[in-house]
């Protein structure tokens, strides 16, 4: 299958995720204006544009954390605008955030558990018991986890706390724990900021692998273009919170507005 | 005998040390989960007790008592997280902690309004009996060894609460980091409710064992205060931290009392574990086991 075929079809399925005419104000400053994308299912979907453009205001938006104070944010159609974030992470949307936000006390293990919460259904009896339905769920729930660990390749590491991890590793962590709520959309907020050129690597790898072989759709939020361009099917732009540009990477480096604001005067495609 | 005597305050200190730690519990799980400080938690324990001897009295049944004192306790607890506190989310620290100082005041003049203010007693089930229990040269209370039982027992419990269920490590998650928490799909709101819920339950507990021990009147809210001596030894967000800090302030108060008191005419017993908190603050603000982010509270 070339990459043009699998855009094609993947673009012909309905968005799982859509942004319509979404702002977001706070006090005098606009985050967000008038913004509308779509994400494809099954796509990665990048959102670039310079520090301060309404990238993180806009995840914020889409995982429950900010209320759009106009526009409509929808699921598989369904609109979530004005869900809580515990609702909107039932629903199927995780993400991880920019600076990394492991529960340090915890090992990897319970943090991965603990992105199981939304599909545990024991009650507080049982559970506390571990007995029962309770203690078959404990056992299948951590078989997910150790799904993932394995995917993610974290064997070594499952009794850690995660506090004493490397910035790469409590990174990889993090997306294994938003990994762990099986989600339907996975929002990664800047998963390379800060990492080496190494670590850069294999976490591009693993969100391939995470959308290739698991199926979830990925927006993702990062500043370095390469990756960027290299991984992504669609990219969006932001410049002071306003969509300045859209399509394939291939578009977007053509797209002059794009080049002026965020990828340089003198030529596209380049690292910034 | 010198030895005997000494073991005599030991023990007593560690039975009354666990009594305080089920009390400081109290505060460390609302602390832990809430990052609130409930300065009316003796006044929590004083409103249990109150309740329980009431109920005891007039039902001659105990443990009627103290199911009725933990069900009102539960009940009052996740109406206050309900009502009075979840309002102040998101505010300054310190309107919460005017909020607990005002119930507590609150608490003080209305329960020995309505129940009046004499003291009472909390009559034990008679099996427990009143003949103190010799442990080799140590004569003990069968209150004592009945409260530091529970003590023990609901510490154990709520220990492995926190570190086993998920419920109790989903509560960690929520005292670590809010926001993340909730994009895990943790109901924030209802952990709170929850960690409210235990504190009463842990007052109500400590309403009835202290009560019966020293009697029930608005005298049992001063038990409330040794509770900040206890938790800042410790460390505001650490159960083990409730425990060893409630045994450290048990043991030194008996000591103060065993050998300072006959020379200074009594009442060290009193401020004996407040110096130690001084001290505490000075060397390690943070307690033993606590984390040290603390420090900027």
């Amino acid at each position: 299958m070339s990459a043009a075929e699998s855009l094609a079809d993947r673009a012909a399925a309905s968005p799982i995720l859509t942004v319509q005419g979404v702002s977001k104000k706070f006090g005098g400053v606009t985050a967000v204006q008038d913004v509308s994308l779509e994400v494809p299912r099954g796509a990665i979907v990048s959102v670039i544009g310079p520090n301060g453009a309404g990238k993180t205001s806009l995840l914020n938006m889409v995982s429950g954390f900010y209320r759009p104070d106009t526009g409509v944010i929808a699921l598989e159609g369904d609109a979530i605008t004005t869900l809580r974030p515990s609702q909107i992470a039932a629903r199927g949307i995780a993400r991880t955030f920019q600076n990394i936000a492991l529960f340090s006390g915890l090992t990897v293990l319970d943090n991965l558990m603990l992105g199981r919460h939304v599909h545990m259904r024991a009650g507080v009896l049982s559970s506390a018991l571990y007995w029962g339905p309770a203690r078959k769920e404990e056992i299948a729930h951590r078989e997910r986890c150790e799904e993932i660990i394995e995917f993610l390749k974290l064997q070594d590491l499952r009794k850690q706390q995660t506090g004493a991890l490397s910035y790469g590793l409590r990174k990889r962590v993090e997306l294994g724990r938003a990994l762990a709520l099986e989600p339907k959309v996975l929002l990664l907020d800047e998963p390379m900021g800060g990492m080496n050129q190494d670590e850069k690597e294999d976490m591009a790898r693993h969100v391939l692998d995470v959308n290739i072989e698991r199926g979830v759709t990925v927006v993702l939020i990062e500043h370095d273009m390469g990756v960027v361009m290299d991984i992504s099917d669609r990219v969006f732009v932001l410049d002071r919170g306003r969509r300045i540009g859209g399509g394939t990477p291939e578009e977007v480096q053509r797209t002059p507005a794009v080049i002026q604001a965020y990828l340089g005067t003198s030529k596209g495609g380049g690292q910034t | 005998m010198e030895w005997e005597f000494t073991l005599l305050l030991l023990v007593n200190g560690i039975l009354i040390g666990l009594m305080y730690a089920l009390i400081a519990l109290g505060f460390v799980l609302v602390y832990k989960a809430t990052d609130a400080i409930n300065f009316a938690q003796g006044e929590f324990v004083m409103s249990a007790g109150i309740i329980a001897a009431v109920v005891v009295a007039a039902s001659t049944s105990f443990f009627l008592g103290v199911v009725v004192a933990l069900a009102a306790m539960v009940l009052f607890s996740f109406l206050l997280e309900r009502v009075m506190l979840r309002p102040l989310l998101g505010r300054p620290i310190v309107a919460v902690i005017m909020a607990t100082i005002g119930l507590a005041a609150l608490l003080r003049g209305l329960l020995p309004l309505v129940f009046g203010a004499g003291t009472r007693p909390i009559s034990l089930p008679e099996f427990i009996g009143e003949e103190p229990i010799a442990l080799g040269p140590v004569m003990l209370q069968p209150v004592q060894l009945v409260g530091a039982g529970v003590s023990i027992l609901f510490l154990a419990g709520f220990s492995w609460f926190f570190l086993k269920s998920r419920m109790g490590i989903a509560m960690r998650a929520v005292a670590d980091n809010q926001q993340v928490a909730m994009a895990m799909g943790i109901n924030v709101e209802r952990y709170f409710a929850l960690a409210w819920a235990m504190a009463g339950i842990v007052s109500a507990l400590g309403g009835v064992v202290w009560g019966s021990m020293l009697g029930v009147d608005v005298h049992l809210a001063l038990v409330g205060l040794k509770v900040f001596p206890v938790v800042i030894l410790g460390g505001l967000d650490s159960i083990i931290g409730a425990v060893v800090g409630g045994l450290i302030i048990g043991i030194v108060e008996n000591l103060a009392a065993g050998y300072i008191d006959p020379y200074v005419g009594g009442g060290t017993k009193d401020f004996a574990p407040y110096v130690v908190m001084i001290i505490a603050l000075m060397i390690r603000p943070y307690g033993i086991f606590g984390k040290r982010k603390i420090e900027r509270v």
